[in-house]
């Protein structure tokens, strides 16, 4: 029992950041109908940020907020050199996830050079930043209390942003129908912009709390776990930030069940096990409807 | 107000405008007629800047907005009622009607715009908190007038508004065109039912393949021949068929 509920709850932690990656996927889709699949690398960037700039002794929260600016800047930097060009040429769909695909790799492996970061792994500061809580058998450690109400926090601020303030108005706008968001004034690059760089800036919070919970970085974290989030994205139907929350916390607390019960073999298998399931089950996902297509 | 010279737009090798003038004076009701494919829509796209000018000018109070954003021309005073409505499907009429007003920053006069619609269109008012994609036609026409007057433009971009209405309907759009119009909203009209713009605009431009055929006073033309032949089913387009 206490085992069951032990996996539970590092799995709503684990699944409230994969929440946090998956909306970047989400919005993004949403304003462009494009899986970005260079996000992955972009929560990694953000982890690397955090580490770089704690190395340099700005102290750990001055960091992590340079990241996050880092981060956003680098989410809609790809968007403007690599994907902008091929919207305004008005190429085929698969040609701009390619491009999505190699920037992820570019990022990756300028992570990795030798004389940036290296390929080996580096230690990360720990987010235990205080007691952890026992109950019963159970230790909850205080990177996951702080993983899960950040994420939480967070999630509900941009909720807010989305349906309250007139730029969530705006890519609502944009994301119903471009060509009228156009019509009526809406700055539409420059909600493009901004969706980048929320989605950014989520990825690096995400790469800040899931590296300071296990306490090591290295150049590919952000392909399984760019991969993990973007099942979520879709378990949970892509394009809506509730989607994104669920799937996020599916994928999390199946996992670490999964783990708990199979073997760490099996943990990362079962984001895509769900992604499968739900692909044939319900293929726009819990909460997905039918015919979102652009008009 | 709004001057068009020598406007040349292309689709690929397609010549959509092969080089239009027009011009809007203040105050006016002024239509652009034409079948299908001779260049309306795409008149009305590149003064809004959703598409490329590819040679001319489009001058809007003196200022050339050839190559501006759209957001900039419609910041401007420029407002337009697409062809096929293009609402916010998933927005609710009363969203739909604040992005109307996105380029806006004067909460009072938002406020004033949302009064002024819901006054025009007191169904719109009855179906604020409902989603614009529930709607029927005529109130999705309706919704996309009513959004296009959120900005308060001075210059009303009109496409096809009585495009699938029924004729109760198409009576009272055009009795709203007018109304609007004399409370001060210069319209530039594209419209199928060449009788009924005819009949409630003080001047025509006649569009056919990307050229203005001819020109004049609404009332003149809604006279001539040529104009009652090929856009008005008159006697000559019932001999020609014949």
């Amino acid at each position: 029992m206490q085992t069951l509920l032990g996996a539970i709850i590092n799995g709503l932690a684990l699944g409230m950041a994969y929440a946090l990656i998956a909306v970047g996927y989400s919005m993004v889709f949403g304003v462009l109908r494009l899986i970005n699949f260079s996000h992955g690398s972009v929560y990694a960037f953000g982890a690397y940020m955090v580490y770089f700039f704690v190395s340099l002794k700005v102290g750990l929260f001055p960091a992590i907020l340079i990241a996050i600016v880092l981060s956003g800047l680098l989410a809609l930097t790809i968007d403007k050199v690599a994907l902008e060009p091929l919207r305004r040429k008005k190429s085929i769909p698969i040609a701009t996830l390619i491009t999505t695909i190699g920037m992820s790799f570019i990022i990756q492996n300028t992570l990795s050079i030798d004389y940036i970061f290296g390929s080996e792994k580096h230690g990360f500061p720990s987010l235990n930043l205080f007691a952890p809580i026992v109950i019963g058998n159970i230790t909850i450690q205080s990177s996951q209390i702080i993983m899960l109400v950040v994420a939480v926090v967070l999630l509900l601020i941009l909720t807010f942003v989305v349906q309250k303030t007139k730029i969530g108005l705006a890519m609502r706008a944009v994301q119903q129908n471009t060509k009228a968001a156009h019509m009526v004034g809406v700055n539409v690059n420059f909600v493009i912009s901004f969706t980048f760089f929320i989605g950014g800036a989520c990825a690096a919070i995400a790469g800040a709390l899931i590296a300071g919970y296990y306490g090591i970085i290295s150049p590919s974290m952000g392909s399984t776990i760019g991969l993990k989030a973007f099942s979520a994205a879709v378990v949970g139907g892509i394009g809506m930030l509730h989607g994104a929350v669920v799937g996020g916390l599916v994928v999390g607390v199946a996992e670490c069940l999964a783990a708990q019960y199979l073997g760490s073999n099996v943990r990362d298998p079962m984001a895509f096990v769900i992604l499968i399931l739900i692909l044939i089950i319900k293929p726009t996902g819990f909460f997905g409807k039918k015919g979102i297509t652009k008009v | 107000m709004l001057k068009i010279d020598n406007l040349v737009v292309s689709y690929g090798p397609i010549n959509a405008l092969k080089g239009i003038s027009l011009e809007v004076k203040q105050g006016e009701i002024v239509t652009l007629i034409g079948s299908n494919g001779a260049g309306k829509s795409t008149t009305l796209s590149a003064i809004t800047g959703l598409v490329r000018a590819q040679s001319g000018s489009i001058r809007f109070l003196g200022e050339d907005i050839t190559h501006a954003a759209p957001h900039r021309i419609i910041s401007r005073g420029i407002s337009i009622s697409p062809e096929g409505r293009e609402v916010f499907p998933a927005l609710t009429v009363h969203e739909n009607l604040r992005l109307g007003a996105y380029t806006r920053k004067d909460k009072a006069g938002i406020e004033q715009a949302y009064d002024r619609v819901y006054d025009l269109f007191p169904r719109l008012k009855e179906r604020m908190g409902q989603i614009a994609g529930t709607l029927s036609g005529g109130e999705q026409q309706m919704l996309a007038i009513g959004r296009a007057l959120m900005s308060a433009p001075r210059l009303l971009l009109l496409d096809e508004p009585s495009m699938g209405l029924a004729p109760n309907l198409v009576l009272m759009i055009f009795e709203l065109i007018e109304s609007i119009n004399k409370q001060g909203t210069t319209i530039l009209l594209i419209e199928q039912n060449a009788n009924m713009a005819l009949s409630v605009a003080d001047r025509a431009f006649v569009l056919e393949t990307g050229k203005i055929a001819f020109s004049g006073d609404a009332r003149t033309l809604l006279q001539d021949d040529r104009v009652r032949s090929a856009y008005l089913g008159g006697k000559g387009a019932q001999s020609r068929r014949g």
